[in-house]
């Protein structure tokens, strides 16, 4: 028996498990073959496609459209992998909305994009499914590459370096590979243990392990990471969370969206779940909106998104916002978190209305409480457990060029390293791009 | 309303659009839908000589090109000539025409190139009271090979010949349908009108494979394994169909001839044009394949609609108003010169017209790096390629440079003047101009 949306506290199985399993099902299903032909035929074949610019991968779009309009996905697929191994989760999760569609000249036309994004989809899907890995490894180069951290960015690379015959040893500090595509991601875009699937495919390629339990300064360091391969490659992500300044925050029910996130991806069963009847999320940006929407749909009464400055600000795009409010969440903006009350547990959060001033966020003093029992904070990530001696930028690694670090021989990338936005496809490019880099050096 | 009502050859119909001889006529079950519909007139499936029917294949007849949502453009055919008995065909005849003696029916007619042949039918076929026959000399596939369809319709002798036996023992309109598998279809014509015939009617279908099947290598449609040419029709024929109607409207030796236009007829547009270029009516077979007799009241509304907008009150003030504007080559106007122009507001940055050019034309537009397209009038010849890509309607027009500009591509001042080829002085024809 279900407990309902309206069981007080944070509470496992509000919602039956059919329940469950329709709301996590795919946001965006699969086209049909007769749908791909249709939406592939929308696709003008720019010049110079804007897409293609628009792409961190450089994806050849045009191209891979055109081929599954000539009825071979496999070849659409290839086409795509060439550029993004990952294509297959890009093509779930890439903020297309912000990218390629968004520049799509149809978009300008009549405001409705090329399906960009579910095409690649079907393109990828197609020839995964077919099991064969469409690459295959040059010989060996009898060179050797300590990749830390198996992510996007780690992977790509790992991929990129064996393609080109070096032997590659992935280090990860959790049990299972994928980084943010196994740990992070909204679980309504990934499904179907897509990401562990999508690793398995990779590693078709040969020449890669993977060590799992890696962690620096406990079994691993730099110096010897250096010291026992002929290049080292980090993609250690941000493991830290932003801390949230506000009074309260010790208390019971407050707790990062990226592990809450986590625990939803990783439950072998979603009634098991625990959520609050009343969720604060508190950020602005992917993450909250997969936090919230995760809230949601694992039936929370009510789920709030409060967000510190104005919708424009927010990280997560419009479509993004839209996805949450069509669930039900609800955005309030301008507004910062000063306390949560509640005696051990958070039983509501005090909210202060902000005004902007040339840049400069302020409080305006007035206050609103609102219910909650649950607060996820979403403000960010860090870069957390990075080894001594490298040169930073800000929070994040320093890099010049393809990803090279302050160090010979240390390359960088992914959320860890500075430039690009933290999204997965700008996460696959610099890994690609450090491999490439790195071969070069290699080979030299 | 405009007054859709033909007069056709003497035949009257309330409105322009009759069915083509082919299976939506084969019985009188579909023609009593079609007129129950609203369909103006029937020429009836062909009618082969008295005897055993002839039979047709058992596997797929029909072969179809598609767009990318599966519109069908181009469609196929193997099947041969009615299947059923003459008797049975020339009784549901009868039946229907004295039930709908407003409509036109008329039946099709092919039997063997001698002259008792035609003897033989034409009486049964006057007896049924149909309003006239139409001889069937374009089926390209089958029949074509027993010396009949298109075999007889390849040869303009045997026109003439057959269309004076028609016209000898039968005393109403005789309509004769050409073929398009010629190289000039103004003989035929001419044959046909020299034999006595009231109109011709065209196109029949075009011979055609409509693909390859890449595993069993067969063409499509394949029976067993194997293929043979079919004919040809629907949208994709309806240029080629155009083209000839206007051949035999403007040539000297069949001006006047009275046409039944066919060929890709889809909208009410498609009519007009026919309709335009010299066909008292049209006839429309592969739309009604393929979305049924109701679009006889999107053809019938729609002409009428365009009539009225146009301040035509009946159909016969349309046609052939196109005709004398079809001329040839030689005599187009050398001194009219227009150039692109690219409408920045409604362009979308595709870079079509960039491509096309800059590849397969004249180099004549440009790309900025903000990917602005712009026409160099110093190179554009107006081939209008860059308009045929561009996926946005009106945004790419050419237009024509007044007398007295200075045409920037040859530096030469645009003339007021026609002239044309055969006064041009790189023509070593030329005659000096009178």
């Amino acid at each position: 028996m279900a407990q309902g949306q309206m069981a007080p506290g944070i509470v496992a199985g509000r919602l039956s498990s059919d329940e469950l399993t329709s709301n996590f099902t795919d946001l965006h299903p699969p086209l049909a073959p007769h749908e791909a032909a249709v939406a592939a035929d929308r696709c003008y074949f720019c010049y110079d496609a804007p897409c293609v610019t628009a792409c961190p991968t450089d994806i050849d779009i045009p191209l891979f459209i055109r081929q599954i309009q000539a009825g071979q996905p496999q070849s659409a697929g290839r086409t795509i992998l060439e550029q993004n191994i990952l294509g297959g989760m890009c093509a779930r999760v890439c903020p297309t909305e912000t990218l390629c569609e968004e520049v799509c000249v149809r978009e300008t036309a009549e405001g409705k994009p090329v399906e960009i994004g579910r095409l690649q989809r079907f393109a990828t899907d197609d020839i995964m499914a077919s099991g064969v890995h469409p690459f295959e490894r040059a010989s060996s180069t009898g060179k050797t590459v300590a990749v830390i951290g198996a992510g996007p960015a780690g992977l790509a690379c790992a991929h990129r370096l064996a393609m080109l015959g070096h032997d590659v040893v992935i280090h990860e500090s959790k049990p299972k590979p994928g980084g943010l595509n196994e740990y992070g991601i909204a679980a309504y875009k990934s499904t179907n243990d897509f990401a562990q699937a999508e690793v398995d495919w990779l590693l078709k390629i040969g020449g890669i392990a993977i060590e799992t339990g890696s962690v620096f300064g406990e079994n691993i360091s730099l110096d010897g990471l250096v010291e026992n391969y002929d290049a080292v490659f980090l993609s250690i992500g941000l493991a830290g969370v932003n801390a949230l300044r506000a009074d309260g925050v010790d208390k019971g029910g407050v707790r990062a969206a990226v592990d809450f996130i986590a625990d939803v991806r990783q439950a072998s069963d979603l009634a098991d779940l625990p959520v609050g009847r009343n969720v604060v999320v508190i950020g602005g940006g992917m993450t909250a909106v997969d936090a919230a929407v995760k809230s949601k749909l694992l039936g929370a009464e009510h789920v709030t998104i409060a967000y510190r400055r104005g919708r424009d600000a927010m990280g997560a795009s419009r479509y993004e916002q839209d996805l949450a409010a069509s669930h039900g969440v609800r955005i309030m903006t301008n507004v910062q978190p000063v306390s949560v009350h509640g005696n051990g547990a958070a039983a509501e959060i005090e909210l202060e209305y902000t005004s902007s001033q040339n840049g400069t966020l302020s409080g305006t003093g007035e206050m609103i409480r609102l219910p909650a029992d649950q607060v996820l904070k979403a403000i960010g990530q860090t870069l957390e457990g990075a080894p001594d001696g490298l040169t930073l930028d800000g929070n994040k690694i320093a890099v010049s060029g393809a990803g090279r670090t302050s160090l010979t021989g240390v390359w960088a990338g992914g959320d860890c390293a500075a430039g690009g936005e933290d999204l997965t496809v700008t996460a696959v490019a610099e890994g690609r791009d450090a491999a490439m880099d790195i071969h070069a050096t290699l080979v030299s | 309303m405009a007054d859709l009502t033909t007069n056709f050859l003497g035949i009257s119909s309330p409105n322009p659009y009759w069915l083509a001889s082919a299976p939506p006529t084969d019985k009188e079950y579909n023609v009593r839908r079609a007129f129950e519909a609203g369909w103006g007139g029937v020429v009836w499936k062909t009618l082969g000589a008295e005897g055993p029917p002839v039979v047709n294949v058992n596997g797929p007849r029909y072969g179809a090109i598609y767009g990318a949502d599966r519109r069908l453009l181009g469609l196929n055919n193997i099947e041969l000539i009615t299947d059923r008995p003459l008797e049975v065909n020339l009784e549901e005849m009868a039946r229907v025409k004295s039930d709908y003696p407003d409509r036109a029916l008329i039946a099709s007619i092919m039997v063997p190139c001698e002259e008792g042949a035609w003897k033989a039918i034409l009486p049964r076929v006057a007896e049924t009271g149909a309003d006239g026959i139409e001889l069937n000399f374009g089926c390209p596939h089958g029949m074509s090979e027993r010396g009949m369809g298109s075999a007889v319709g390849q040869v303009p002798e045997y026109i003439e010949m057959v269309t004076r036996w028609c016209k000898q023992y039968y005393d109403r309109p005789v309509i004769v349908k050409l073929t398009p598998n010629i190289t000039d279809v103004r003989k035929p014509a001419a044959a046909a009108k020299n034999g006595g015939a009231d109109a011709v009617s065209l196109i029949n279908t075009i011979n055609s494979i409509t693909s390859v099947n890449l595993d069993t290598f067969s063409p499509e449609p394949s029976i067993d394994g194997k293929g043979s040419h079919g004919g040809y029709c629907g949208p994709a024929v309806k240029p080629i169909a155009l083209s000839m109607v206007s051949e035999i409207a403007r040539a000297e030796a069949t001006r006047g001839l009275p046409i039944s236009g066919i060929g890709g007829v889809t909208t009410w547009r498609d009519a007009a044009e026919f309709i335009s270029l010299g066909c008292g009516n049209v006839q429309v077979c592969t739309a009604a394949m393929t979305y049924g007799f109701k679009i006889i009241d999107e053809l019938t509304a729609g002409l009428s609609e365009w009539m009225d907008a146009k301040g035509y009150t009946s159909v016969d003030q349309v046609i052939g108003r196109a005709v004398p504007n079809v001329t040839d080559w030689k005599y187009l106007n050398l001194n009219y010169i227009a150039k692109a122009k690219i409408d920045q507001d409604q362009c979308i940055k595709c870079g079509r017209c960039y491509a096309a050019c800059e590849d397969t034309s004249h180099q004549a537009i440009s790309i900025s790096d903000e990917r602005v397209f712009e026409v160099m009038d110093d190179e554009c010849v107006a081939c209008n390629l860059c308009v045929d890509v561009c996926p946005i309607e009106g945004c790419i027009d050419m237009v024509p440079m007044a007398a007295g500009e200075v045409d920037p591509r040859t530096g030469k001042e645009v003339q007021p003047t026609y002239a044309n080829w055969t006064t041009h002085p790189n023509n070593p024809m030329a005659k000096a101009a009178e």
